[in-house]
């Protein structure tokens, strides 16, 4: 469980859109084999029956009206857009996925 | 004259409201610290200009969104950013009169324990600039210490408050999880970021938290505060302590961190705390596994925002999207946002879910329930902060396992969303040592009493040996 093949960091890599150079793929092949490794550690508990916890509070639903109130403008909300074309974000064409 | 080294923010207010020194001289003489240290402590990474009126000032990690104000996480992703809005905790800090003094480093998304991680270059330790100054939030604790700022907010997902706190000498809380509003703050690990204050003393500490603490209607996880009392000294009668073995025993605890604390539990004694030993058996060796597959697992998703699309960088002519996607997180983020990205989605892939993320969850619980039952015989718990001084910079950078290890005692009530409170204790080989007090939730009031106390009786000087 604790490897990480070349071809397992890439298909996690490309999950996550990181394009990955040569040289950092060497490098973090082997620092991600020995951080998957210790942390597999909590694979030694035998936890079938204990729930899981996914927040640490117990909290519950907060409801809101459905009310119209001011929101952000648009040329704040454009403010920090790297490319824009008038009131829309501005991206290159797809390519496969 | 005014001693930004000692001048702790209650005190700043007296002069203020006796009309000693006026605002513009007192932000005036914070800038002048600032242009006289920060060349050497690199503390801030955006130094704000007197934006006028009486308050005190406060120095903001580079985390946490300020409008009109550059915030970049210490990421080169986002350099340039410029907020349109303030988070809720500098809102709050507005309504109370708070001036900014600028933006503080922090290692790259506050993913780190030393601030080598910032894009922008690390931060160093005023007690020894060749060390660090812990982190994430190392430029936080090192602009306080270094009288730099008289307080300030630190964020804390595994210890990025108390750490720090604990290898710049000053007081830093963790508060419990949903008492701080998170909206507004670059996210990390959602079910683990804490907003919290960074002081020179106990009651700064609380009376900043009372300033950001309280339910928002922006960030649903919040929850109502019972009221904080800022602590005036009552000694320790009748408070139960806990002292976990497995957190003051540990190996990795240097013997100098050790006797310092062992120590300050010998004072809780003799100002009237009733002390006693517990266990918590597996919170800390299957704490930093289970943190380090659920933060990294929490952050794969919150990073995903970083697409070059609607803010912050974007990589030059990308040939189609999915280029754009790829090239730009690449050239952005530097190793350990990736580190923990690529750790995170692993665990959360296919196949590996279930024995990675969904088995750490579980181990969420079993620390949670052991720290439960600690608190049935006990009020508070006391552990060192750190197991170890300030560490030299470049010291543990080339191992990432090592620099994880930084956090080993801070973590397990972080899982719990338990509140903690770093107060100095000693000194060893010259460098801070700091006392980790650990509460239930909601139990920040008994954290400062404690704190408070301990403050008095151990008569720690916060400022640097170096620059008295």
């Amino acid at each position: 469980m604790a490897e990480i093949t070349r071809e397992q960091l890439l298909h996690v890599a490309h999950l996550a859109r990181l394009e990955l150079r040569e040289d950092e793929l060497e490098r973090l092949e082997a620092q991600l084999g020995d951080i998957i490794a210790a942390v597999s550690k909590v694979s030694e508990l035998d936890l079938s029956d204990v729930p899981a916890t996914s927040h640490p509070l117990d909290v519950v639903n907060v409801w809101a009206e459905d009310e119209p109130r001011p929101c952000l403008p648009v040329e704040e909300a454009l403010a920090n857009a790297p490319e824009r074309d008038g009131n829309y974000f501005r991206v290159p064409p797809g390519g496969a996925s | 004259m005014i001693d930004t080294l000692r001048l702790t923010a209650e005190g700043a207010k007296g002069l203020l409201d006796r009309k000693e020194v006026s605002g513009a001289e007192l932000f005036a003489a914070y800038l002048e610290a600032i242009g006289e240290r920060d060349p050497e402590l690199h503390c801030y990474l955006h130094v704000c200009e007197d934006p006028g009126g009486e308050g005190i000032p406060i120095a903001i990690k580079d985390v946490i969104g300020t409008k009109g104000i550059p915030t970049t996480a210490g990421s080169k992703i986002l350099e340039g950013y410029v907020p349109v809005y303030d988070a809720t905790v500098v809102a709050r800090c507005k309504e109370h009169g708070l001036r900014i003094l600028g933006k503080t480093n922090t290692d790259e998304f506050a993913m780190g324990s030393s601030t080598e991680n910032s894009a922008y270059g690390p931060s160093h330790n005023p007690w020894d600039p060749s060390r660090v100054p812990g982190g994430s939030g190392g430029g936080s604790a090192a602009a306080v210490s270094g009288g730099l700022a008289p307080w300030a907010l630190g964020s804390d997902t595994g210890g990025s408050i108390k750490q720090p706190s604990s290898l710049c000498g000053n007081v830093g809380l963790r508060p419990t999880y949903g008492t701080v509003s998170r909206y507004g703050v670059v996210a990390f690990a959602s079910s683990l970021d804490q907003v919290g204050p960074v002081a020179k003393n106990v009651r700064d500490c609380a009376f900043l938290y009372s300033v950001i603490a309280g339910r928002d209607a922006c960030d649903t996880t919040t929850v109502d505060v019972p009221e904080i009392v800022l602590p005036q000294g009552d000694g320790l009668k009748g408070l139960r302590v806990g002292v976990p073995r497995e957190l003051n025993d540990h190996p990795a605890i240097e013997p100098g961190v050790r006797e310092a604390v062992q120590r300050a539990i010998e004072l809780c004694r003799e100002l009237g705390a009733e002390v006693g030993e517990c266990s918590l058996p597996r919170s800390v060796d299957f704490g930093l596994p289970c943190y380090y597959l659920v933060a990294p697992a929490e952050a794969s998703s919150n990073l995903a925002r970083y697409d070059g699309v609607r803010f912050g960088y974007r990589t030059p002519h990308p040939a189609d999207r999915l280029d754009m996607y790829k090239r730009t997180r690449d050239e952005g983020f530097g190793d350990e946002p990736k580190r923990r990205i690529l750790v995170g989605t692993y665990a959360l892939s296919a196949g590996y879910y279930d024995a990675y993320y969904g088995q750490a969850q579980k181990v969420r619980t079993v620390i949670a329930r052991e720290h439960a039952d600690a608190f049935v015989r006990f009020d508070v718990l006391v552990t060192p902060t750190s197991p170890t001084v300030a560490f030299e910079l470049g010291g543990r950078t080339a191992d990432p396992l090592a620099m994880y290890a930084s956090d080993l005692l801070t973590i397990p009530s972080c899982m719990a969303g338990l509140p903690g409170l770093n107060v100095p204790c000693g000194l060893s080989e010259g460098l801070p040592v700091g006392l980790q007090v650990i509460g239930p939730q909601f139990s920040e009031n008994a954290l400062f009493r404690v704190g408070h106390a301990l403050e008095q009786a151990i008569g720690f000087d916060g400022v640097p040996e170096r620059l008295r």
